[in-house]
């Protein structure tokens, strides 16, 4: 479990994340959606200790994230960010290897290379694993970057706004491949996302921020309403069922 | 992995140390003019001190490209040399040439190599404080503080005594040429204290080339782990400046020839190569320019330039890309 | 914090100028009151031959220097360029040294004038490269051209080495004005002349520092504007730099210092500017020629120590901001 306790940070004079209190428990898909600067990323941030809070705490699995030495945490929580820029010329499969460092810290097994392949081939870049980051498309290095996420194989697995960039098709390919790592037991993946529609249909849960604080958690169903999307985004549309299934449509 | 990689980097290696002892040995051979003695004490402290610095530069830029997560850079920017300069001229100007003649040059040195440890230190934490990732900021800063001690110390020269000056001129202004032997042992023992620091951390620097934070998600401890590389860096350049002067782009070009042949950029295996490709660059530069073409004292500028120019096909096919 | 108005800012650096420039002028002694009420005597031959130039000199420097900077800063669209950050310092020395190697009998206006070729191409290198950078990289724009800057200066140095004329290079290494004498300093006058003009293209400079694709969408030349900017800076440099030697960081301090005040209207500030960079440069004449008198500390040396806290002052304070 993920536990969130009261957590505060500043830049400034703004209360970016303003007491923010949450418990994320193992297993499935957990969505995070809100207005830009609600303080979603920061609170991602924060969560994966690449951020220090002004006050408050984040607990996982029982370990303070500021005080548990790194190769601890890594093992139980990755975190993806948003641009997927690497210096070095690296292959699909060098990438995807760093994935194991906090279990082999360098020195590389048998099982791991075996991992890292699993790894890549879940993604759908087994085609193309020796070929160089800067030679593949957005999409296909986004893959990669999921593909490392996968093979440091963390009980608990953050995404900050995967899809930038992405077409429909594959956003949706990556929303489905989140969904199948969340199904799996044990596992739990949180991404911050921007369209609603995908949150309402991947996600067993959305958690709405809005000015630095939780406004809204729970189901998808209670969630994605004509409130979310009046008073959080400030938007008139409607929001309707088709197959069981929330859709958000916007007034133009 | 594909089948090639792993026997390439091989070759490469055994090439690269190959063309290094070749070279050192050529240096002691080549035109050997005289009794043997003379010229293995002779040459045999200009080899050391030659292999000392490329072993120092070499490790020290390719650690700072690292941290810095840039291949533009090299830790001579950061105004080491500058700081050693000022300390020289403080101490001379605080203690007049006598006094600053009496200390031994290697406890000097030594106590200099400290203080710039320190200071590099204290201005890695300043910069770092805050999640203040910015490194352009340090680098630049860096440079700065070394325009600024430079500025100082030229102000210190022209206030101080001129038979001061003199003895400052004889300490201070080390080369290729000029190198003091007390030092040659001391330095070769630094580089090695680095060496013995830096090697069980290799695995952990490779994964640093992935950018600070998705080195944190994989569990490095990042900010230690830049302040003792960083703290390593300075000690190797203070060496090296110590033995012969400032050296600006050598390190550059050593660096990214070792990356354009390793191109995964493992540390285990670049470093050896960008120590092997300095060492055949300066013993074989120097023999170059001294016994072939008679320009004996040009190392350092003529390297400087060469570097440079590299410096600059760089930046130019970096941006292609 | 109430930004001064326009004219009270100017008008505090004018007399500020004034009395900066009757220091200098007074500074040294070395003649009587009554030779200079009656301009006659030794006293009026100090001021004729030398004071006088050389106030002239520090006044014509700092302001050419700084305009030099605010428009570098333009064309670059960074806060941090200026002459001795972008390289075009170092390559008006070596095109100095060129002239002294290739035509050594020539006289100063054509050392000038190779200078001023020379760092006309250094600069637009410089451009060159920077246009490669990946995008918000703001501080390692000045970091390129300061290395960019030594490659220039080991280019030099090798070339001095290889034919000898390593002393002459120490010559024009740090600015000094204390070699400032009538007859030898007149070559800084363009400067006022240049400084008229980028007065009168002002506007056009400043649309030029929101991008090409402002500028072209307003209908300016954009390339020709380049050009021309870096032939006023080049100019600029070139004279400085074979007059009195390299002054540092001057183009770097009193614009971002103006701006803060005044914001980056071109029209609006270049006169602070100018007279800025004029108070700036006399002012550490003045210090340099008081603090070890009767020995002098060059401008350049000065320069290095202010302007190196100065820039490190504003890469701090501006860190905050996206600059």
């Amino acid at each position: 479990m993920i536990e969130i306790d009261k957590v505060c940070k500043r830049y400034g004079d703004t209360l970016v994340v303003d007491t923010v209190s949450l418990a994320i428990p193992r297993g499935g898909v957990v969505g995070i959606v809100g207005p830009n600067g609600a303080g979603k990323s920061t609170l991602l941030s924060i969560i994966s200790r690449l951020m220090k809070s002004d006050s408050g705490r984040v607990l996982v699995d029982g370990l303070d994230v500021m005080k548990t030495p790194g190769r601890e945490l890594a093992r139980r929580l990755s975190v993806m960010r948003q641009e997927n820029h690497v210096a070095a010329r690296l292959t699909i499969r060098d990438l995807v290897a760093f994935g194991r460092f906090p279990h082999n810290r360098g020195r590389p097994n048998r099982d791991d290379q075996e991992r890292v392949a699993a790894a890549i081939a879940f993604v759908g870049l087994d085609a193309m694993a020796d070929r160089f980051l800067d030679q593949l498309s957005g999409g296909q290095r986004q893959r990669a970057f999921v593909a490392m996420a996968l093979a440091q194989d963390a009980d608990y697995a953050l995404f900050d706004e995967p899809l930038n960039n992405l077409d429909i098709h594959h956003a949706v390919s990556m929303m489905r491949l989140f969904r199948r790592m969340g199904d799996q037991p044990g596992k739990t993946v949180v991404i911050v996302l921007h369209d609603l529609n995908i949150a309402a249909t991947y996600a067993d849960r959305i958690i709405v921020m809005q000015n630095g604080r939780v406004v809204g958690d729970g189901a998808p169903s209670e969630v994605i309403n004509g409130h979310l999307l009046s008073e959080v985004f400030r938007v008139e549309g409607d929001v309707i069922e088709i197959d069981g299934r929330r859709v958000v449509s916007v007034a133009p | 992995m594909p089948p090639d990689r792993p026997r390439s980097a091989r070759l490469v290696l055994v090439a690269v140390t190959s063309l290094a002892i070749l070279s050192a040995v050529a240096f002691m051979t080549l035109d050997a003019k005289g009794p043997w003695s003379f010229i293995l004490t002779h040459r045999g402290i200009r080899l050391a001190a030659l292999i000392t610095v490329a072993y120092a530069i070499a490790v020290s830029t390719v650690l700072f490209q690292t941290l810095t997560g840039n291949r533009i850079l090299t830790p001579a920017v950061m105004g080491f040399d500058a700081l050693f300069l000022l300390l020289q001229t403080s101490l001379v100007a605080a203690l007049g040439g006598a006094g600053a003649g009496a200390i031994d040059p290697r406890l000097l040195f030594s106590v200099e190599c400290l203080a710039m440890v320190g200071l590099s230190g204290l201005l890695f934490r300043l910069l770092f404080r805050g999640e203040g990732r910015n490194l352009p900021l340090v680098v630049l800063s860096g440079l700065l503080f070394g325009a600024l001690f430079r500025s100082l110390s030229s102000f210190l020269q022209r206030v101080m005594d001129p038979n001061d000056f003199l003895v400052l001129q004889g300490r201070a202004f080390a080369s290729f040429n000029v190198v003091d032997p007390s030092l040659i042992g001391v330095a070769a023992l630094l580089a090695i204290a680095a060496t013995i620091i830096v090697l069980p951390r290799l695995a952990e620097l490779d994964v640093l080339v992935l950018g600070r934070d998705r080195a944190t998600g994989l569990g490095v401890d990042t900010a230690r782990l830049s302040a003792i590389v960083f703290a390593v860096v300075a000690v190797l350049v203070s060496a090296s400046t110590a033995l012969v002067g400032p050296t600006t782009f050598f390190g550059l070009l050593v660096a990214n020839l070792a990356y354009l042949l390793i191109p995964s950029a493992q540390h285990a295996k670049v470093l050896p190569v960008a120590i092997g490709l300095a060492i055949v660059t300066l013993v074989g530069g120097q023999m170059l320019l001294e016994r072939v073409l008679g320009f004996g004292t040009a190392l350092s500028i003529v390297i400087d330039f060469v570097g440079g120019v590299t410096f600059l096909l760089i930046l130019f096919r970096s941006g292609r890309r | 914090m109430t930004v001064p108005p326009r004219p009270l800012l100017l008008g505090t650096l004018l007399i500020a100028t004034a009395l900066l420039a009757a220091a200098s002028l007074l500074i040294g002694g070395g003649y009587a009151w009554s030779d200079v009420l009656t301009l006659e005597g030794d006293g009026a031959l100090i001021l004729a031959a030398s004071r006088v130039p050389r106030t002239l000199a520090l006044l014509l420097s700092g302001a050419g220097l700084a305009v030099s900077g605010i428009l570098m800063q333009m064309i670059a669209r960074n806060r941090f360029v200026e002459p001795s950050t972008a390289g075009t310092v170092e390559s008006a020395s070596l095109g100095i040294l060129l002239t002294l190697l290739l035509m050594p009998g020539a006289p100063v206006v054509v050392r000038m004038l190779v200078a001023a070729l020379v760092a006309l191409a250094g600069s637009a290198l410089f451009l060159m490269l920077i246009a490669r950078l990946p995008l918000g990289s703001v501080l390692m724009v000045p970091l390129v051209g300061i290395m960019l800057g030594g490659i220039f200066d080991a280019a030099t140095s090798f070339l001095a080495y290889r034919f000898d004329l390593l002393q002459s290079l120490g010559a024009f290494g740090s600015g000094d004005f204390s070699i400032v004498l009538r007859g030898r300093y007149e070559f800084l006058w363009i400067i006022a002349g240049l400084v008229a003009v980028a007065y009168a293209t002002a506007t056009r400079f400043t649309i030029l520092g929101m991008g090409e694709a402002v500028a072209v969408g307003v209908g300016l030349d954009y390339r020709r504007l380049v050009v021309f900017g870096l032939i006023i800076v080049s100019v600029v440099t070139a004279a400085v730099v074979v007059t009195v030697g390299a002054v540092p960081f001057v183009g770097l301090i009193v614009p971002n210092v103006v701006s803060l005040f005044l914001g980056d209207d071109l029209r609006r500030s270049l006169p602070v500017v100018a007279t800025g960079g004029a108070v700036l440069v006399l002012a550490s004449d003045v210090v340099g020629r008081i603090v070890i008198a009767p020995y002098e500390i060059p401008v350049g040396t000065i320069m290095g120590v202010v302007g190196s806290l100065g820039f490190l002052t504003l890469i701090f304070w501006r860190r905050g901001h996206a600059a």
